[in-house]
This record gives C-alpha cells, sequence and structure tokens, in this order.
C-alpha cells in the first residue's frame, strides 16, 4: 500500500511504540483495521485516481448526458482501452520491480508480422489465407505469442543475466523488433487475416460483451490475482521493493526478472493478435508510443517508479482516464489534443505525489 | 576443542585467510561458538568482525581455512547453504523489504502458501503468515502491533525487531546478529539484549558482533577479540572488564600469540 505521511496522532512510527510492552496488543485488531482505513482513504495514489476518474465521468455526463454515457460510447471507450490494459498490465508487473519496458509496442508490431505471416504459410498464400480454418489460426497465435514470449524472455536475459539497464534493453528491442518487422514485410502493412479470425476475436462478442473487452478484462483480473495473491506477486514486489534482501532471502531474482519480463512480452503478444483481429492487418507505424501510453497508465494508477509498489486496480483506472477523456472530450465539442496534455500534467503529478510519500518515509 | 566443561563447539572457523586486493581482512583468524551460548564477537573498526561475520554466515568465502558446523567441515557457499544448517543472520542493513509488511518479511522466500489447489497455484496464506509473524513478535518482546504495517512506516527499534523475528523463526541452532544495537537508542538497545537473552533461553547458539563494549559484558557469556584479521583473545565474560577488552582489542593484551 502506498503511505503518505502519517497523522500525528495515528499509531504512528514513534519511538515510544517500540518501548510498550507487547501487553498492548489486545487492541490491534480495532487499530488494525484503522490504520488500514487510513492507509487506503488518505495515503493511497490509487484511490485519488479513482475519484479523478469518476470526476471526470461525472463531468462529461452532466455536461452531455445523452451522448457520453450511450452504450456505443461506452463500447467504443472499452475497444480502445483493451490492446493498451493488456499492454500496461505487463508494465505494471515490471515497474513493480523497478524496471521498465519499452520494447512493448514493437513486440506487438512483430508478433502481428509473425502471426498473419504464419497463417498465410500455413494456409498457402495470402490469396487464399482469408478462408483459412481454425487450425491455421491456431498455429498462427501460438507463432505471435511465442515470438512475444521470446523476446521478453531475451529482455529479461540481458536485464537479470548481462546487467544491461532495462531502459536500454528495452530499448534495443523497440528497435530491433519494430525494424525486423519492417524487414519481413518490406516496411508494408499486410492483410490477408482469416475472416474466421477477425470476426470472432476481433469484432465478435460474447453476449452484450465485445471479446476484445472480455479478453483484456480476463486478462487483466487474473493477472491482478497472480499480483496481489500470490507467491509470484509477492516476488515482484520484493523485488523491487530490495532486491539484495530478496537474493539473501533465498529468492532466485534473476530468474524472477526473467519471468516477468517474458510475461510482459507475452502481453504484448497478445495485444499484437489482438490489434490483428481488429484492424485485420499488421499496423507496422502504429505503436511507436504504446510503450509511453502504458507507462503512463502504469504510473498515473500509483505504481511506483522506484519499485516496490503497486496495484493493478490503478492501472486498469489508469488506462481508462485518458481513454474516457479522449471520448469525452470530441463529444462535448473540444478537439481530443487536449487528451494529451491533461494526461501529461496528471503523469507529472502523480509521480510528484510519489517522489512526495517517498521523501516523507526515507526516515532513519 | 572442547571447552570447560566438555562440550563441542556448534561452529569453529579455523585459519580463515580472507583478502581484498591488498588488504589483508582476515589473517589466520579463528573463532569458536558453542551450543546455547552467547558469544560476542568484538573488535576495533578494521579488526575484521564484518568479513569473518560474512564468512560464517555463507555471503562470502574464505581463501583459506576451514570452517566446522558440529564437528563437521562444511561449504557456506551462500546464506542458502547456511540456512539449510539452522545457521539464520541479522544483516547490519537489516536486508528487508520497506515496502513489505512485518509479516511478509519474516516469511521473505519461504512463504506460506494455501493448503490444497490454491496453494498448488502458489497462493499465499496471509492470514496465516500474519498471526505466525504476530505471535513471533510476542514470544520474542517486539513491540510491532500490526504485522501488516509496512517496514517503512516502523521505527529503527521495530524494524530490527522484525529482522530478528525472521531470524529467530527460522534458526534452529545459530543466529548471528551483526551491530544490532548501532542504530539504535537507549531503550530499543535494552530490548534487543532482552530478545538475545530470550533466543538463548530456547537453547540457539547467538553470535553477537559489537563494538559496543557494554553492551558486550551485560548479554554475552564468552567474548572473543579480533585484531588485525586474528583472534587475540577469548574471555569468559566473568573474567572480562572494559580495561582488559581495551587492552585486547589495541593490542595491549594478546593471548593467543603469548600462549
Amino acid at each position: 500500500m502506498n503511505s503518505l505521511p502519517q497523522a500525528p496522532d495515528g499509531q504512528g512510527p514513534t519511538d515510544s511504540a517500540a518501548q510498550q510492552p507487547a501487553a498492548a496488543l489486545p487492541e490491534r485488531g480495532a487499530e488494525s483495521l484503522g490504520t488500514r482505513l487510513r492507509d487506503s482513504a488518505l495515503s493511497s495514489n490509487t484511490l485519488w485516481i479513482f475519484l479523478a476518474l469518476v470526476a471526470i465521468i461525472v463531468v462529461f455526463s452532466v455536461l452531455k448526458p445523452t451522448a457520453f454515457l450511450s452504450s456505443y460510447d461506452i463500447k467504443t471507450i472499452f475497444i480502445n482501452a483493451a490492446v493498451a490494459l493488456i499492454l500496461s498490465v505487463g508494465m505494471t508487473f515490471v515497474i513493480i520491480t523497478a524496471g521498465i519496458d519499452l520494447s512493448v509496442g514493437s513486440i506487438l508490431v512483430m508478433s502481428g508480422v509473425i502471426d498473419v505471416k504464419v497463417m498465410i504459410a500455413v494456409a498457402g498464400g495470402s490469396s487464399v489465407s482469408g478462408n483459412a480454418g481454425w487450425g491455421t489460426i491456431v498455429v498462427g497465435i501460438v507463432a505471435g505469442l511465442g515470438v512475444g514470449l521470446g523476446l521478453g524472455a531475451l529482455n529479461g536475459v540481458m536485464i537479470a543475466l548481462l546487467r544491461v539497464p532495462p531502459l536500454i534493453v528495452t530499448l534495443g528491442t523497440f528497435g530491433m523488433a519494430l525494424g525486423l518487422s519492417d524487414v519481413l514485410t518490406g516496411g508494408v502493412d499486410i492483410g490477408g487475416v482469416p475472416t474466421k479470425f477477425s470476426s470472432a476475436v476481433g469484432s465478435g462478442s460474447v453476449g452484450p460483451i465485445p471479446a476484445m473487452v472480455l479478453i483484456a478484462a480476463v486478462v487483466t483480473v487474473a493477472a491482478g490475482l497472480v499480483l496481489h495473491t500470490t507467491r509470484f506477486g509477492r516476488y515482484t514486489f520484493a523485488i523491487g521493493s530490495n532486491d539484495e534482501a530478496a537474493r539473501r532471502a533465498g529468492i532466485n531474482v534473476n530468474l524472477h526478472l526473467i519471468k516477468v519480463y517474458a510475461l510482459s512480452g507475452l502481453l504484448s503478444g497478445l495485444g499484437g493478435l489482438l490489434s490483428l483481429a481488429y484492424f485485420t492487418t499488421t499496423t507496422i507505424s502504429g505503436h511507436e508510443t504504446d510503450n509511453l501510453t502504458a507507462i503512463s497508465a502504469v504510473v498515473i494508477g500509483g505504481t511506483s517508479l522506484f519499485g516496490g509498489v503497486g496495484a493493478m486496480f490503478g492501472t486498469v483506472i489508469g488506462v481508462f482516464i485518458p481513454v474516457v477523456l479522449a471520448s469525452g472530450l470530441v463529444i462535448v465539442g473540444l478537439q481530443s489534443f487536449w487528451q494529451e496534455v491533461m494526461i501529461g500534467a496528471i503523469l507529472i503529478a502523480a509521480v510528484y505525489f510519489d517522489q512526495v510519500r517517498r521523501r516523507a518515509r526515507s526516515r532513519p | 576443542m572442547v571447552n570447560a566443561e566438555g562440550v563441542a563447539p556448534i561452529i569453529e572457523a579455523r585459519g580463515i585467510v580472507k583478502g581484498y586486493g591488498h588488504v589483508q581482512a582476515l589473517q589466520n583468524a579463528d573463532f569458536t561458538a558453542y551450543p546455547g551460548e552467547v558469544v560476542a564477537l568484538i573488535g576495533d573498526n578494521g579488526a575484521g568482525k564484518s568479513t569473518l561475520t560474512k564468512i560464517i554466515s555463507g555471503v562470502i568465502k574464505p581463501d583459506a581455512g576451514e570452517l566446522l558446523f558440529e564437528g563437521r567441515a562444511v561449504e557456506m557457499s551462500s546464506p542458502l547453504a547456511a540456512q539449510k544448517l539452522g545457521i539464520e543472520t541479522v544483516f547490519q542493513d537489516l536486508a528487508l523489504a520497506p515496502d513489505l509488511d512485518g509479516a511478509a518479511n519474516v516469511y521473505l522466500g519461504r512463504e506460506m502458501l494455501k493448503a490444497g489447489l490454491l496453494g498448488k497455484l502458489g497462493v499465499l496464506d496471509k492470514q496465516g503468515m500474519k498471526t505466525a509473524a504476530t505471535g513471533a513478535f510476542v514470544d520474542l518482546g517486539v513491540a510491532i502491533r500490526d504485522a501488516s504495517a509496512s517496514v517503512v512506516n516502523l521505527s529503527g527499534g521495530q524494524r530490527q525487531g522484525v529482522a530478528v523475528a525472521r531470524a529467530a523463526t527460522w534458526a534452529t541452532k545459530v543466529i548471528i546478529m551483526d551491530e544490532p544495537t548501532a542504530a539504535l537508542g537507549v531503550v530499543q538497545t535494552e530490548n534487543v539484549l532482552n530478545v538475545i537473552r530470550r533466543i538463548r533461553d530456547r537453547g540457539l547458539t547467538v553470535v553477537l558482533i559489537s563494538h559496543n563494549m557494554p553492551d558486550v559484558l551485560k548479554v554475552a557469556d564468552r567474548i572473543e577479540v579480533l585484531r588485525l584479521g586474528r583472534r587475540v583473545a577469548t574471555f569468559d565474560v566473568k573474567d572480562a572488564s572494559i580495561e582488559l577488552l581495551v587492552g585486547a582489542m589495541t593490542g595491549a593484551l594478546d593471548q593467543e600469540r603469548a600462549a
């Protein structure tokens, strides 16, 4: 949990607490609940940013009640958020380890390229691949996810074992994956995506819920559970908080970092598949800033760039704020470019509050 | 080398040599700890205390020399290897993850998992760890009222308490404490000394590394003195005084060379 400076009247970190005998324990239940409520109510960046999202929705709803909350608009908001959400979920793990992954957008592009290339090759040419069956599609999906997983693991190996800083490793693979995608396609987007794939995943829906949104939601909930309830998540936080302590506690820090970057790569690969299914073509030149979008979402959601602190719920809010802003601004008749201005300001504010929190706690 | 009561040592380091570049941190250093005692390892800055501590806790490997645990030669290649022998270390920097809570730190790397399928999926038993950690804090008299408060929000004494509780939870034979009172005030120091006594009363051996002689005289059963990378004296606490210890630390007294 995040914590702002402790209230002086609270169960604060005073030395008198250390001096009291253990007999003070019976009050613990009540205090612990109070502490937790205060921690989450007053000190959590995530809560503030959630309130900000609610405020944005309320403002737009009041300004244009009919347009903003129409089911069409909500569906558009969710579809626009789906791929960004999947990338941001992986980024949350990475940033909690005090790392960064700039390569997500390029891995997305490359896995889409490999996916469609494999589908075309298995089907026997781009003229017939559009009618390919599920067998072909599954082979392509496995190839696309495999590329993502492999590139992510490669990031992890270079970061954990070769000790090259994550910023540089993933900046390198960002360029390499994008360059290779251009090499493989000659720089021209390729179609030939099987119709069954695009209509089921890209434009299909389960009941009223678009398939892309459903996939993103399932991935996010599963990843949130992994992060907050499992040993894998606990190690992720521990490494970001103090990697040397984690190492001395017997945690295989290098292996865990490789897994975390591999997870981010795998999710980028999944994003590539969804994007391919949605647009029915590769989108080589559309993802240069996906990394910044994902990093902003994660950081706005209260995850600390310094590692050790973060929440998947915050990331979800951090993804939706820009998307909701963009939709809302258009509906109320402002240029959607204002969204970028506002997100920039929110991002700076989020990191500022994180810094304040860190400074407040850096007592001896 | 058995002691006066005929008890064999639990840890024995013989002729340990360790150099860093041109600096010889340890030159033929010896060290002995007997079961169930508090043995203090003291020495001036640069005497080699930290290096020797790291060697017996498995953090670094000696260049030469022999390490015996319960009479058997052992290779202490990592803290994990030491942990497997039942040796836990409270490092001077405490090695805590500050963003995690006290219970999470006590169980870091050795988490309790839920029973059944959830446990197989790696789901943590947070409540179980919290209950057990709270119990460990109470047993040791460590005043941490909320085991689910982040360590970063605890006072220095409380953080020390978390690190000691972790060691006490897992150690079955020996706890090594590197300068546990160096950063603490008077009252918390007294608390730590009490905790050390409680751990000894459970039958564990405590190796206390310190340069605070009054503290050492209060809590230790035996004292070993390092000077310039070598053991120069050992005292039973009832024969020791600050003057004797200072003499050994500064070179005025050298039992082993005289012997």
